[in-house]
């Protein structure tokens, strides 16, 4: 067994010097994000706007059209028909009914009756009244916040300052750049998705601060390297272990988008585009914080203790 | 690096052999569990969500403020009472903003209106100001407790119905202050059972008021219309008078019997009931009966002879199951409070089964095409990763039966990525080795610094991803939870395997054959 290096030792790509072109981009990005949540907004799933959603297998290919004239016919307002997977399977999401909770359960079993014999097999029956989706954004939006926070406590306490903010800043763009997509693509937000968005935050993290302890033991190494050097130094130096976890992770989420089945299907696809966009966030924002908020060589050395240096100085 | 002490290989490879142990039952079939397995292997398996086995997830809102409004009304009954035996004036009585309120006519009563009121609930407290205005209400600790005693009640209630309907395993719990999840596995159309949970089921026996009214006019004094059928089953309106002869709690039990082929109710009260029901039926022998269930009159029989036994049979016209599930809510009791569906979630069994069948899916390819990855990057190392990686399945499946976790959909998704993101302590630590190699370090100072430089490293990168699954954990919900569960259990064992695993794998490799290059 010959080892394959996907990437060659002693590569020297100048990351560090894409910094303008990269900061484009994820301005785009962002502009991008605000504008379509601006306009389009995202498209809720019932977990926080109520509704019922209800999954239908019927017998042989369904007929949309008539489904939707049927569920029309029971006049509860907008009535949204999908195919779901496959030719047999439909998807049917009706919004929130006037009337409170009871209301949203009288709609199931009208829908019921008005479909009849034409369904097979009902899959799937969710409804979320009014209260509790109001209560599931709310927690949503807890924990994202209390997870940056948290994040951001933790390497401040690791390493200095500017690293928690670059780290904060890297995840930042990484969360509103994830749901920047989601609204431009019109992909239903829902509670997994929620559940997508901190996991990418943890891997983002994760990402990042491989880097900066590269960063943090290259400014304790190299007194007087320039910053942007030793930047991408640190970036070079990661970069097999960046594209060997990409990789891997990016393997078993492929799976998981291809044969994980339908319900997990957008999950998988928030979690693809997050691993790609915390990989990229680590290197060019992350890092690059770094330099514009004036870490130098010099100003770690109180990081230093004496067995480190012993270890330095004996290579 | 060579010398690893006795007592650390004994713990790893302790942990590794539990890991399999628990885990083993999982990949017995259910139904072979009991005969295939050895007796000394625990039997414990994952739970499977809702989402995996089919079943129906229900949030249920207990109405609490109609506990409180009900008590509020009695003491003001007891106030109007009190107020009107001492002849003291008032106006404006009424419960209005969780509390009794009225207003004094004359503030010269003002002394003994104090005296008076506090004599109707001694949890109540009662403030009269200068003015005569009065105000009555419950100190927010009793109206907490008045409302958690409801919420207590009701699950008593539910689970006792829900007991006697023979379901499969159906669990129910209290969430928060005033709801209560109810989950029932193997149910995919949960109506029927939802429409039995929530009805109040207050029972109570009045006579039939026998003046002659308009069902269109409101009621003559001290009576009250109720809906009913008559038995022709037509659709009519009775006058029922207001007082209770007996009430529902006095019921001792009640079944399902046939009269005459035609299901029917028995009930049988205790020894208070009795006694109230015998001397009803004793003064009023050829008067109508009204038997009220839920503000509607289920039926209403003439009174033939006076019914001193205590028990008697309640001859709606019912079908088999209505007569059934009315014994069962009448053996159970009447709610305390109303009941509203928040939130339901159903699967069927067919979907559920897809989605165990696409996870093991993902998963298994998943996992072969890291496995393969890992040796054409790593070679041996790689190898040893893998043998790790299927360590660490082995300890999430053995850790999520040990500690009954639920294993959901999200949650197979979380394995699924743990298995890509597994590899990268490994990744960290081989990196870090092929990096001190090439600075000119023997092999086995590579691999010691290699291992000794990226542990600090591995521990900052997981523990920020521990602290996102803790967070999910938290404030997710049913199967959210279940993904932070299974995303922190494989973090936790994939630093025990990635580190301690291979690193132990190595040393034996180092050990047995002394190599002079490393083969990474």
């Amino acid at each position: 067994m010959r080892p394959l290096r996907l990437i060659p030792p002693d590569t020297s790509f100048r990351f560090i010097a894409l910094r303008k072109r990269a900061y484009i981009v994820s301005i785009l990005m962002i502009l991008a994000s605000a504008a379509s949540l601006a306009t389009q907004g995202l498209n809720f799933g019932i977990d926080f706007v109520g509704g019922t959603l209800i999954e239908v297998r019927t017998d042989g290919p369904a007929d949309i059209q008539a489904m939707r004239q049927i569920l029309s016919a029971l006049d509860r307002g907008e009535v949204g028909l999908q195919e779901f997977g496959q030719p047999t399977d439909v998807l049917i999401r009706i919004q929130q009914q006037p009337g409170g909770d009871a209301a949203q359960q009288a709609t199931v079993a009208a829908v019921k009756s008005a479909l009849g014999d034409s369904v097979e097999e009902y899959r799937r029956v969710e409804v979320v009244g009014p209260k509790v989706g109001g209560e599931l954004i709310e927690a949503g939006a807890i924990s994202v916040g209390l997870a940056l926070l948290a994040i951001m406590a933790y390497i401040w306490f690791r390493f200095e300052w500017q690293f928690g903010v670059g780290a904060v800043l890297a995840l930042a763009h990484d969360v509103v750049t994830t749901v920047g997509v989601f609204a431009l693509l019109q992909l239903e937000f829902n509670l997994s998705t929620v559940a997508a968005v901190l996991t990418i935050a943890g891997y983002s993290i994760n990402d990042t601060v491989v880097v900066f302890d590269r960063v943090r033991e290259n400014l304790r190494r190299f007194k007087t390297l320039p910053m942007t050097d030793l930047l991408n130094r640190s970036v070079n130096e990661t970069l097999s272990r960046t594209v060997v976890t990409s990789a891997t992770t990016l393997l078993a989420l492929f799976a998981l988008f291809f044969l994980g089945g339908e319900v997990i299907r957008d999950f998988a696809f928030a979690m693809i585009w997050g691993v790609i966009i915390g990989t990229y966030s680590s290197i060019w924002i992350a890092s690059t914080t770094l330099l514009w908020m004036g870490v130098r060589p010099s100003a770690s050395d109180e990081l230093l203790d004496d067995a480190e240096i012993a270890r330095t100085l004996g290579d | 690096m060579l010398y690893f002490a006795r007592w650390k290989i004994v713990v790893i490879l302790a942990i590794c052999v539990l890991g399999l142990i628990y885990a083993s039952p999982n990949f017995w079939r259910a139904d072979n569990l009991s005969t295939d397995l050895p007796s000394w292997i625990p039997h414990k398996t994952v739970n499977l969500g809702l989402d995996l086995q089919g079943g129906a997830h229900l949030l249920i809102e207990v109405q609490t403020g109609a506990v409180l409004q009900e008590r509020l009304e009695a003491v003001e009954d007891s106030v109007r009472r009190s107020l009107r035996n001492a002849r003291i004036g008032y106006q404006g009585l009424g419960v209005r903003n969780k509390a009794v309120v009225f207003a004094l006519r004359d503030t010269g009563d003002l002394g003994q209106a104090r005296q008076l009121v506090v004599e109707g609930d001694n949890l109540v407290t009662v403030e009269i100001d200068a003015s005569g205005a009065a105000r009555l209400e419950y100190p927010p600790e009793v109206v907490v407790d008045i409302e958690s005693a409801a919420v207590e009640q009701t699950l008593e209630i539910l689970r006792i119905r829900l007991n006697e309907l023979g379901l499969r395993e159906p669990t129910i719990q209290r969430h928060g202050a005033d709801r209560i999840i109810v989950q029932l596995p193997g149910i995919d159309d949960p109506d029927a059972i939802k429409a039995l949970l929530t009805q109040t089921a207050k029972l109570t026996f009045h006579l039939l008021d026998q003046r002659n009214a308009d069902p269109a006019a409101t009621a003559p004094p001290g009576a009250r219309w109720h809906k009913g059928t008559d038995s022709f089953e037509q659709e009519i309106d009775y006058l029922v008078e207001k007082r209770v002869r007996v009430s529902g709690e006095r019921l001792v039990d009640a079944q399902q019997t046939f009269q005459d082929g035609q299901p029917v109710v028995s009930f049988r009260f205790d020894s208070v009931g009795a006694r109230q029901f015998g001397r009803t039926t004793g003064e009023h022998v050829g008067r109508p009966l009204a038997i009220v269930l839920d503000n509607e009159v289920i039926s209403a029989p003439r009174i033939n002879e006076p019914i001193l036994g205590g028990s008697g049979i309640i001859s709606g016209s019912f079908t088999l199951t209505e007569a059934q599930n009315l014994a069962l809510l009448l053996r159970a009791g009447a709610l305390p409070a109303p009941l509203v569906y928040l939130e339901e979630r159903t699967v069927g069994p067919g979907l559920g089964q897809d989605s165990i069948d696409a996870g093991k899916a993902a998963s298994i390819i998943g996992m072969v095409a890291v496995l393969v990855f890992m040796v054409v990057v790593y070679g041996l190392f790689g190898l040893m990763a893998n043998i790790a990686l299927v360590f660490n399945m082995a300890l999430i499946f053995g850790a999520l039966s040990l500690l009954q976790a639920t294993l959901t959909l999200p949650g197979i998704a979380g394995i699924v990525l743990t298995i890509g993101m597994a590899v990268d302590a490994n990744v960290l630590i081989f990196e870090r080795i092929r990096e001190e190699a090439r600075v000119g370090r023997g092999v086995i100072g590579a691999i010691d610094a290699g291992y000794d430089r990226a542990l600090k490293t591995i521990i900052d990168a997981n523990l920020t991803t521990l602290i996102a699954a803790a967070l999910l954990f938290w404030f997710g919900s049913g199967p959210v939870k279940g993904f932070a569960v299974t995303l922190a259990i494989g973090i936790l064992t994939s630093m025990f395997t990635a580190i301690w695993v291979t690193r132990l794998m190595v040393v034996f490799w180092v050990r047995r054959r002394r190599p002079q290059l490393l083969p990474i």
